[in-house]
């Protein structure tokens, strides 16, 4: 049993690596940009919702609504001020002000929240379920997250591949250039991107501080680095890469700390990011990108 | 005639770069030696001279190379404790300096080693791959040390990951690393002339580095990749170059940070020690290696002195990074700035359409 | 242009198709046969063959989209061929990658170019030297009399190079703030010192004025009796095609449609319907 007990944690704990993924991995299949802030927003998102239903008594649906409301605006802003104007310069440069942007969402959290941890309450309050005579019990949050990682997935596969928004991304995506041409907004076509994976960022912010309640400024960095290691593993660009390797990394985690050793784990799925590119660089599910000479 | 002047202009610059420092170091020992400086910029020599060392080889990595590493500090990391762990084994075996100098050539093999262990699978790819695997490293590095428990004492040299006792030193036993207190009863070693010494050496590899054939090709795969490959330059070979030495340097400037202190931890080398170098070699500028010294010392100075505004030091960093690299980057911020900087400009290509006329 | 070409059947390799006279008693430098590549099921080069004599001037033309580009990058590895051969002064190439090609032989430029930027001019052509200097970071680092020597030997052969366009007062420009015919020259330049036997331009006369045209045409002659190398061009400027290219190969859709000298290039009734039919001027 406690295999399996395991098992669906790490399961519960990688839905929200694939939910913070999704939104590493579009922006980067679009803007081919690693958005380093991205963990950020999360954050962001899980104190928008902390103080809504902590402060202004909203219920828990309700300061989800907020989050990623607030979220997908901040998405959108950080886009416009930090990333368009360097649209034509180095990676480099766009890697050192997305870390820029990281750094300074920390730090304004913290001027703003302080650094003392504030303790998030679950927004789902169902009752846990109950298996093989309670030798098995699954919490409503690990259930809630999965089902919201499915549905999340499924919805945006649907938008990508059958919307018209979708078709823009997708185009976008294989040649900028090209799609330009075609009539297609580029630059509206990155914003809603952003918007999108911000607005997700903000749920998976709720979900992760409703597992692991303690909320502070840095909360979301390390999920963040993680997510991003789960779209490298599952493939970047892909979003049932993204799925695949949050869950992956998710089981990995938590076993590994659950049969090797706690303090070791988070450099056991470091190592997967660095096994994953030695042997195979574009992911479970990736596909080669060539650069056009 | 002009290869003279040229050779001139870029010795000059070095020159003044050398000079610089060693002129600062006459300052500062004069001072030093009269009793005009306080006991606390006194304890920051040591670490003004690691910064600008951990500066000067970040930027061969970012400014030189154009990739980003996050994990610099890990290699610090790796330096400072293999430099403790070999100072405390060598106590009483070598004379001080000799062994302040072991220490951190050791420590800067082994750095240098994790270097060609990460550089291999992340220079290979395109983009930002680096950067997130160096931020990985960096992470697993604090993790391991964190658990790791390292001793010498009547067994000889013992290594555990459980805990202190499982060591068993014996009675007269040293432990040398305890886990996630660090490493302990470090024999403090560095001076500020070693300091010093470790800097003018950084300078000399670094900056003789960039004017000659090696450097030339760093910087060639750095401005365009395919065009290097196409003259027949090895993209892979020089990556690696550039970022070993870059991560050897950064060992040596850890193991000397370490015993300038009785004791020291693994989460003093963590992500944002990275980050605060990474914003040295911005604010100093990209591939300058003088713009690197000055903005280390300045930011490591500073806050020091403004104590009061330290809540914002962070924010502060922040917003360096992100205006630099937007007005350095943006064409329309660019061309607003330039108007400020007319004493800068380069020779421009419209003085030479008439062909041989310049002098 | 005095030597005889002889006439192309549509007959692949190993025919010894198109090669000045003066190079037929000589091993070809280079022998393409049957060389394919596809994206995605979609053929952007097929059956692609050519010979090109030690000391022959070759034109690649054809419209846009035809595949010129594609096949340079082929020949130099920056896509690996999904079929055919590419034999390079008789050795054959496969399995290299482009660093090693450029090290057999071939070096290249870029259609649109490809300079160090922020180098200097001196650094661009010294870059180009790399595989021809015997220095090592060893020697650089310590400034061992190695370093000295190859800094010193590197300064000359950038001047010597230079002095083809007579480029020598530039060489402390940024490459960067160079003027767009002057950029392309000294990718040509670059190219030229990493010794190659075979050069390959992507269309050298882009954005260039006739007057600037008439003196790269003198130049390339020049660089070929002076080195005594191939050049293979690809180049829309019919006036340079047609004078200075000894044979001809016309691409369409990827495939070779003719090969020839440029009368029979001209008169060949494929290449005006495929070509020159939509793009009289020339």
């Amino acid at each position: 049993m406690g295999f399996l007990s395991y098992l669906i944690s790490g399961i519960s704990l990688g839905s929200i690596y694939a939910i913070i993924a999704l939104g590493y991995t579009m922006v980067y299949g679009i803007a081919k940009m690693l958005n380093f802030a991205h963990g950020d927003v999360i954050m962001v998102g899980a104190y928008m919702s902390f103080m809504a239903t902590a402060y202004i008594g909203w219920s828990p649906l309700a300061s989800v609504v907020l989050a990623m409301a607030v979220c997908t605006l901040l998405g959108i802003i950080i886009e416009r001020l930090a990333y368009k104007p360097l649209r034509n310069a180095t990676s480099l440069a766009v890697l050192i002000t997305a870390i820029g942007v990281s750094y300074f969402l920390q730090n304004i959290a913290l001027l703003i929240w302080s650094s003392n941890p504030k303790s998030f309450t679950s927004i789902i309050s169902l009752d846990s379920l109950r298996l093989f005579d309670g030798q098995l019990i699954i919490s409503s949050v690990t259930l809630v997250t999965i089902a919201a990682c499915i549905v999340i997935v499924y919805g945006l596969t649907m938008i990508v591949r059958y919307s018209k928004i979708g078709k823009a991304m997708r185009a976008v995506s294989e040649d900028k250039e090209a799609a330009q041409l075609m009539g297609i907004d580029v630059n509206q076509t990155i914003s809603v991107t952003f918007a999108i994976g911000s607005g997700l960022a903000a749920v998976a912010g709720v979900l992760l501080c409703s597992a692991y309640p303690l909320l502070m400024p840095t909360v979301g960095a390390m999920p963040g680095i993680k997510a991003f290691t789960a779209a490298v593993f599952g493939g970047i660009g892909s979003i049932p890469g993204a799925m695949l390797g949050g869950i992956l990394l998710g089981v990995i985690e938590i076993l590994g700390k659950a049969y090797i050793s706690t303090e070791l784990s988070d450099a056991i799925v470091f190592s997967v990011l660095i096994i994953v590119l030695l042997v195979r660089p574009t992911g479970l599910l990736g596909k080669k990108i060539s650069e056009k000479v | 005639m002009k290869k003279i002047l040229k050779l001139k202009k870029d010795t000059r610059k070095n020159l003044i770069t050398y000079g610089m420092i060693i002129l600062a170091f006459l300052i500062v020992r004069f001072l030093s030696a009269s009793g005009n400086i306080s006991s606390a910029f006194r304890g920051q020599l040591v670490p003004i001279c690691v910064y600008i060392v951990m500066a000067v080889s970040l930027n061969l990595t970012v400014g030189i190379l154009g990739e980003l590493s996050l994990g610099h500090a890990g290699f610090m990391s790796l330096g400072a404790f293999t430099g403790v762990i070999a100072a405390i084994i060598l106590q009483g075996s070598v004379s001080n300096p000799l062994r302040l100098a072991i220490a951190m050539v050791l420590g800067a093999v082994i750095a240098g080693i994790a270097g060609l262990v990460v550089g291999v699978p992340a220079l290979r790819l395109r983009g930002d791959y680096l950067a997130i695997v160096t931020l990985a490293f960096g992470e697993i590095i604090k993790n391991i040390i964190n658990t790791l428990y390292v001793g010498i004492g009547e067994n000889g040299f013992r290594i555990s990951m459980v805990n202190a006792e499982s060591l068993n030193l014996g009675e007269r036993g040293t432990v040398i690393m305890n886990g996630p207190m660090g490493a302990v009863g470090i024999p403090k070693l560095a001076t500020f002339a070693s300091g010093f010494i470790l800097i003018m050496v950084t300078l000399f590899i670094v900056l003789n580095l960039q004017n000659s054939r090696s450097g030339r090709a760093i910087m060639a795969v750095r401005d365009n990749r395919i065009a290097a490959e196409s003259v027949g330059i090895s993209v892979t070979r020089y990556k690696l170059m550039a970022f070993i030495i870059s991560a050897t340097l950064a060992g040596a400037a850890g193991a000397l940070y370490a015993l300038n202190f009785s004791t020291v931890v693994a989460r003093k080398f963590d992500f944002n020690t990275s980050i605060l170098i990474l914003v040295f070699v911005v604010l100093g500028g990209m591939g300058n290696i003088r713009g690197s010294i000055i903005a280390a010392t300045v930011l490591t100075v500073l806050p020091e002195l403004l104590r009061a505004f330290n809540n914002y030091r962070m924010l502060l960093y922040a917003v360096i990074l992100i205006l630099v690299m937007l007005v350095s980057n943006n064409e329309q911020l660019k061309n607003m700035t330039k108007k400020f900087k007319g004493f800068f400009k380069i020779k421009r290509p419209s003085d030479l359409k008439g062909g041989t006329a310049r002098e | 242009m005095s030597s005889r070409l002889l006439k192309t059947p549509m007959v692949p390799f190993p025919s010894r198709a198109i090669i000045p006279a003066r190079d037929l008693d000589k091993p070809p430098i280079l022998e393409v046969s049957r060389l394919g590549i596809d994206f995605g099921g979609l053929a952007a080069v097929d059956d692609f063959s050519i010979i090109i004599g030690r000391t022959e001037i070759a034109g690649l033309i054809g419209p846009n989209g035809a595949g010129k580009t594609t096949v340079f990058n082929l020949l130099t590895k920056v896509y690996q061929p999904s079929s055919g051969a590419i034999l390079l002064d008789g050795k054959d190439t496969s399995g290299m990658n482009t660093v090693q090609i450029n090290k057999a032989g071939i070096a290249r430029t870029f259609q649109n170019i490809r300079l160090f930027s922020s180098l200097t001019v001196e650094d661009n052509v010294r870059i180009g030297l790399h595989n021809h200097l015997n220095s090592n970071v060893f020697f650089d680092i310590f400034r061992l009399p190695g370093y000295w020597k190859s800094e010193r030997q590197a300064h000359q052969m950038t001047l010597e190079l230079l002095s083809i366009f007579g480029m020598e007062h530039m060489i402390h420009y940024k490459a960067g703030s160079l003027p767009y015919g002057a950029q392309r020259r000294l990718e040509i330049v670059r190219a030229l010192a990493t010794k190659p036997k075979l050069l390959l331009l992507d269309e050298p006369a882009a954005g260039m004025n006739p007057s600037e045209t008439e003196e790269l045409m003198r130049n390339i002659i020049e660089i070929r009796d002076a080195l005594g190398i191939a050049i293979l061009l690809i180049e829309h400027d019919m006036k340079l095609v047609m004078g200075i290219c000894e044979g001809i190969a016309v691409l369409n859709y990827g495939r070779i449609i003719a090969k020839g000298t440029a009368e029979e290039i001209q008169t060949n009734d494929e290449v005006i319907e495929a070509y020159l039919g939509e793009k009289k001027e020339a």
